[in-house]
């Protein structure tokens, strides 16, 4: 029985993974780096609540299986819908972004998450923009470079998801959606904390002359 | 639809010339020696894979009958519009304007062409949507562009809904001695208008020397406007009994989408190139987006719709003028 649940599960999600592709029309590609199974870290700009499932759905089937979004709880536990999504489907990592304490601290449960052979998507911005340009990361992804220095950091630009469905909007503008996965980086020795923020910064701005 | 000899013909003669063309493509892939030659010919293997998946639905929406087709030309505007619209720079402030075109606007104007209301669906879009367009940006408060953003969205209504509507529109013409076999004028003048395409692109291909507007498509040559355009005449002429023209205005008929469809072509270039863009969208394999198949039908359809309408409509409206 609850083989048969997990089963039907995956179909749901894979059934989900397929409409989001088919309904923002998004286009991955694969210029910095293949879609390989490893452990990895995919960071992205981020402009709208639809980045994180289209990035996860964006995946090839195994890799998204063992992918998990990193996403705000205050956002993803309001209502029936979308606690459903975020912890059957997505399988969310939600992390507490106002007031992080010793006892939730969201660098340790993305840890926790990622254990052996999980992947993870964050957005470093911590929150939607709409400005033109991503603004100036927060320190989680250094601190999870430092603590997990073998594993890959792959930079994701998400093009036209903020005209899909920008903040603040409820109904969605069918338009089509692109992403664009880059070269990985790593954590370099003895790189300081600001410097290597503002490279992962300029490695996900620099992929979006490919997306045009 | 009512499957007649006719149409079967039709039908028949394209599947035979994608059988043709699929073997012909296959034998020069094999003896292709260079790089270059080889990757056109991917190129064109690619793109006769998509002409048969696009025939295919062609023909069941055809043979399903009038709604099936019009919702499948529905379907084609919705995506030819989101192509034009995202490589079109809109607003923050245009968001519920573009709710309002997709899904209210192209369905109702759909609805209407369904609905034969022929007052109504000549009039929705270029007049009724074109008012509400500037007035829910302007009620969203952001005067940046404005013009601009708001011209661009009511140009991408008028071209991909409302000049592509017309083609289904065929469908309800009430013409002398051709009632109920519109679908089989449809059927003519789609194929005609790819076949144009079609016969452009190859002898462009193969004796294209003199570019006609080399800074907007390169690949737009005299030689294969007029050798594409001279035999789509030709096999336009040639099928006239399935259309409600004589000989001779079948041919003229088929001149006039060979040209209308080559400007079209033309036009919807010149805005790829502005946008930096080689394709519209990427929907369909080998082809690019579904406006890179449509960019002609746009141009041709109202012309051939309302001469059509005009000419061979069996109230002959023509007798009023």
């Amino acid at each position: 029985m609850a083989l048969l649940q997990i089963e039907s599960l995956e179909m749901i999600s894979g059934l989900i993974a397929g409409s989001l592709r088919l309904a923002t029309g998004a286009l991955a590609r694969w210029h910095g780096c293949g879609p390989e199974l490893r452990q990895r870290i995919y960071f992205a700009n981020h402009t709208s609540n639809l980045d994180g499932p289209i990035l996860w759905a964006s995946l090839p089937t195994p890799l998204r299986m063992k992918t998990r979004m990193v996403a705000a709880h205050d956002y993803w536990s309001v209502g029936k819908l979308r606690p459903w999504l975020a912890q059957r489907v997505f399988r969310a990592v939600l992390i507490e972004r106002k007031k992080p304490t010793a006892e939730c601290n969201p660098l340790d449960t993305m840890l926790q998450a990622m254990g052996e052979d999980h992947s993870l998507i964050i957005f470093p911005e911590g929150g939607r923009q709409t400005g033109p340009e991503p603004q100036p990361f927060k320190a989680g992804l250094f601190h999870l470079a430092k603590r997990r220095p073998e594993i890959e950091l792959v930079p994701v630009w998400m093009e036209n998801l903020n005209r899909i469905l920008p903040k603040g909007e409820i109904l969605p503008a069918p338009l089509l959606g692109s992403l664009v996965f880059g070269t990985p980086i790593r954590l370099e020795e003895g790189e300081t904390k600001p410097d290597f923020l503002e490279r992962a910064r300029h490695s996900v701005i620099c992929l979006r002359g490919i997306c045009a | 639809m009512n499957l007649d000899r006719e149409l079967t013909w039709l039908i028949a003669g394209v599947v035979g010339l994608l059988i043709v063309a699929s073997f012909i493509t296959r034998i020069l892939l094999k003896r292709a020696r260079t790089e270059g030659a080889r990757a056109t010919l991917e190129n064109v293997a690619a793109r006769t894979r998509a002409w048969w998946g696009m025939v295919i639905i062609f023909t069941l929406a055809i043979l399903i009958g009038k709604t099936g087709t019009t919702l499948l030309f529905g379907l084609l505007s919705f995506m030819a519009l989101r192509e034009f619209i995202t490589l079109t720079p809109t607003r923050p402030g245009d968001h519920r304007t573009l709710f309002w075109v997709f899904f209210v606007i192209t369905p109702l104007h759909y609805w209407y062409v369904l609905d034969e209301w022929y007052g109504m669906y000549s009039i929705f879009i270029p007049v009724y949507a074109f008012l509400f367009v500037p007035m829910r940006s302007a009620l969203s408060g952001d005067c940046e562009h404005f013009l601009e953003r708001t011209s661009k969205i009511q140009w991408g209504l008028l071209i991909c809904v409302y000049c592509v509507s017309h083609a289904p529109a065929l469908l309800a013409l009430d013409l002398k001695n051709y009632a109920g076999e519109n679908a089989k004028l449809l059927f003519w003048f789609v194929i005609i208008v790819e076949i144009s395409d079609v016969l452009q692109y190859v002898w462009g291909k193969t004796c294209g020397r003199h570019k006609i507007a080399p800074s907007v498509s390169p690949n737009k040559t005299w030689e294969g406007l007029v050798g594409g355009g001279l035999c789509t005449i030709a096999i336009g002429a040639a099928s006239w009994q399935v259309t409600p023209y004589s000989p001779l205005q079948a041919a003229g008929m088929s001149a006039l989408i060979v040209l209308t469809g080559f400007l079209g072509g033309l036009v919807m270039s010149a805005i790829k190139r502005d946008r930096g863009v080689k394709d519209w969208g990427h929907a369909i394999a080998g082809h690019g987006g579904v406006m890179d198949r449509l960019d002609s039908l746009c141009f041709a359809a109202p012309v051939v719709f309302h001469i059509t309408r005009y000419g061979f409509d069996s109230h002959a409206i023509l007798q009023k003028f």
